[in-house]
């Protein structure tokens, strides 16, 4: 049912785009129609695919390292009092810099090549990672910290077997923030500078008018987000069982 | 049962409490109260809301870092780590099934599960088949029988119930009652509740709380022993008259 939906929506959509080419008569280099868009993404793609994977490679290392650092900040936050004050201002202040601002910067000392793009993924997965799992992490029901205390836990048993599984729903919508920004940090990387990706493709297409081109990359990437998205969700799905929003709708 | 050797916990000594103090925003809850409970019986402590029961068990469970007082067990040797408690909510984890939300203990303290405790318990409060099931798929007298599994799981000579079964319906309020009266026997036990009827079925003493700061009226024994019947006309008799003084220091 879900599946008809979405076929239905963007059959829509298609037949929408095709109409306003129809009737404003624009030229194919501002809006190509979907047939030249379909024609050049199976023409171009084993270039769209060696570029495609680049990208998917910059989005995954950044999406790992990020999860890595913005879980064991969390777990610094939760468990060491000296700690958080120092780092929580640090972190907050942090996310005051635009961190595409920073891009042209990490290019500058990471260069051309895909590390400058996974610094830049990560830097953008950190912050929404951190912030959701702290969260979690603060908000543990007082009910089962008491209860644990007169059975004698100790601190990190306590954060082992109680607040860590309880902020784990937290854990995961963070995820899911990083798992939507991760391609937007892969993609505004490569647009700085590059000599390999989506957006490394797109800016080259769009240099020499091949806006059919552009449009083909734009729906690779959208396409590996959404099933990134997905991906991470059912993956949430499966792993907490015992959330109210993992249990089928009725 | 008694082979097993599971519901005998080392002798459950008394326990006093002197000068307990508890100020919240400049308001005296009470002050230098004192509570005396006798070893290896039923105390029941009654009182209208927000008179101050819960602080006070929550200070006996060492779980009131705000409030003060001494707290001597008759047999002189700390109360820390022989206590065990219960709350109204059951305060299952939804992460863990029913057997491991009993022994959630032994996993905070990283020992083994004792599995045939775990199953003779769950065997008592009528829910060994229910053993795997998440607390999701358990309705809420269910969830509170786990919860009072995973009590007396502790083995733990002194409990401090907090109004465990006031979010019950009437039904499974008198079933918990009567499970938990039979299985808390030969316990030092506080049992916290606003329902006079539940402290004459279960308490071997009655206390009231009352007043501004708060006051403990002189501890009343039911005749006979718990759990007593919930028809017993002599409890209802006991009952009015327990609501007739509730309601006069209320008013007062």
């Amino acid at each position: 049912m879900g599946l008809l939906r979405a076929a239905t929506v963007t059959l829509g959509l298609l037949l929408l785009w095709q109409a306003l080419v129809w009737v404003t008569a624009v030229p194919p280099f501002i809006l190509p129609s979907p047939q030249a868009v379909g024609a050049t993404l199976v023409q171009r793609w084993p270039l769209l695919l060696g570029h495609a994977s680049v990208t998917a490679a910059e989005i995954l290392l950044g999406l790992l390292l990020g999860v890595l650092l913005g879980t064991i900040a969390a777990l610094l936050l939760a468990s060491a009092t000296v700690l958080r004050r120092w780092l929580l201002p640090l972190l907050v202040a942090s996310q005051a810099i635009p961190v595409f601002a920073l891009a042209p910067l990490l290019v500058l000392w990471l260069g051309y090549g895909m590390a400058s793009k996974v610094a830049m993924a990560t830097l953008i997965i950190f912050f929404p990672v951190t912030a959701a799992f702290y969260d979690g992490l603060r908000r543990t029901d007082p009910g089962w910290l008491a209860l644990a205390q007169t059975m004698g836990g100790t601190r990190y048993a306590i954060l082992r077997h109680i607040a860590i599984p309880a902020a784990l729903p937290a854990f995961t919508s963070g995820l899911r923030v990083a798992t939507a920004v991760a391609p937007i940090g892969a993609v505004v990387g490569e647009w700085v500078g590059s000599s390999a990706g989506l957006g490394h493709l797109m800016l080259n297409a769009n240099a020499r008018m091949q806006t059919d081109l552009m449009f083909a990359a734009l729906l690779v990437l959208t396409a590996m987000a959404l099933l990134l998205y997905y991906a991470v969700d059912f993956l949430g799905r499966r792993l907490l069982p015992w959330l109210p929003e993992s249990q089928p709708r009725s | 049962m008694s082979s097993v050797g599971f519901d005998t916990p080392d002798a459950a000594p008394g326990i006093r409490l002197s000068g307990a103090r508890l100020h919240y925003e400049g308001v005296a809850l009470f002050d230098n109260l004192s509570l005396n409970l006798p070893a290896g019986r039923t105390s029941c402590l009654l009182g209208p809301s927000g008179v101050g029961k819960s602080s006070l068990l929550a200070l006996l469970a060492g779980l009131n870092a705000a409030a003060e007082g001494k707290i001597e067990a008759s047999d002189g040797a700390a109360l820390q780590g022989r206590v065990a408690w219960m709350a109204q909510q059951d305060l299952l984890l939804p992460w863990l099934n029913v057997q491991d939300n009993v022994t959630l203990g032994d996993r905070l303290r990283r020992q083994p599960p004792k599995h045939a405790r775990r199953l003779h318990l769950l065997e008592q409060v009528g829910l060994a088949e229910r053993a795997d099931s998440v607390p999701a798929a358990l309705s809420g007298g269910m969830r509170q029988r786990v919860a009072l599994a995973r009590t007396l799981y502790e083995n733990q000579p002194v409990i401090f119930m907090d109004e465990p079964f006031a979010a019950l319906d009437a039904v499974t309020r008198l079933e918990l009652q009567d499970l938990a009266g039979g299985l808390l026997a030969g316990r030092t036990v506080l049992l916290v509740t606003h329902d006079p009827l539940e402290a004459l079925r279960l308490g071997h003493h009655l206390l009231v709380l009352t007043g501004r700061p708060a006051r403990i009226s002189e501890a009343f024994a039911p005749p006979g022993m718990p759990p007593r019947a919930p028809d017993d006309p002599s409890l209802l008799a006991l009952q009015a008259r327990l609501l007739a003084a509730l309601r006069r220091k209320e008013g007062a």
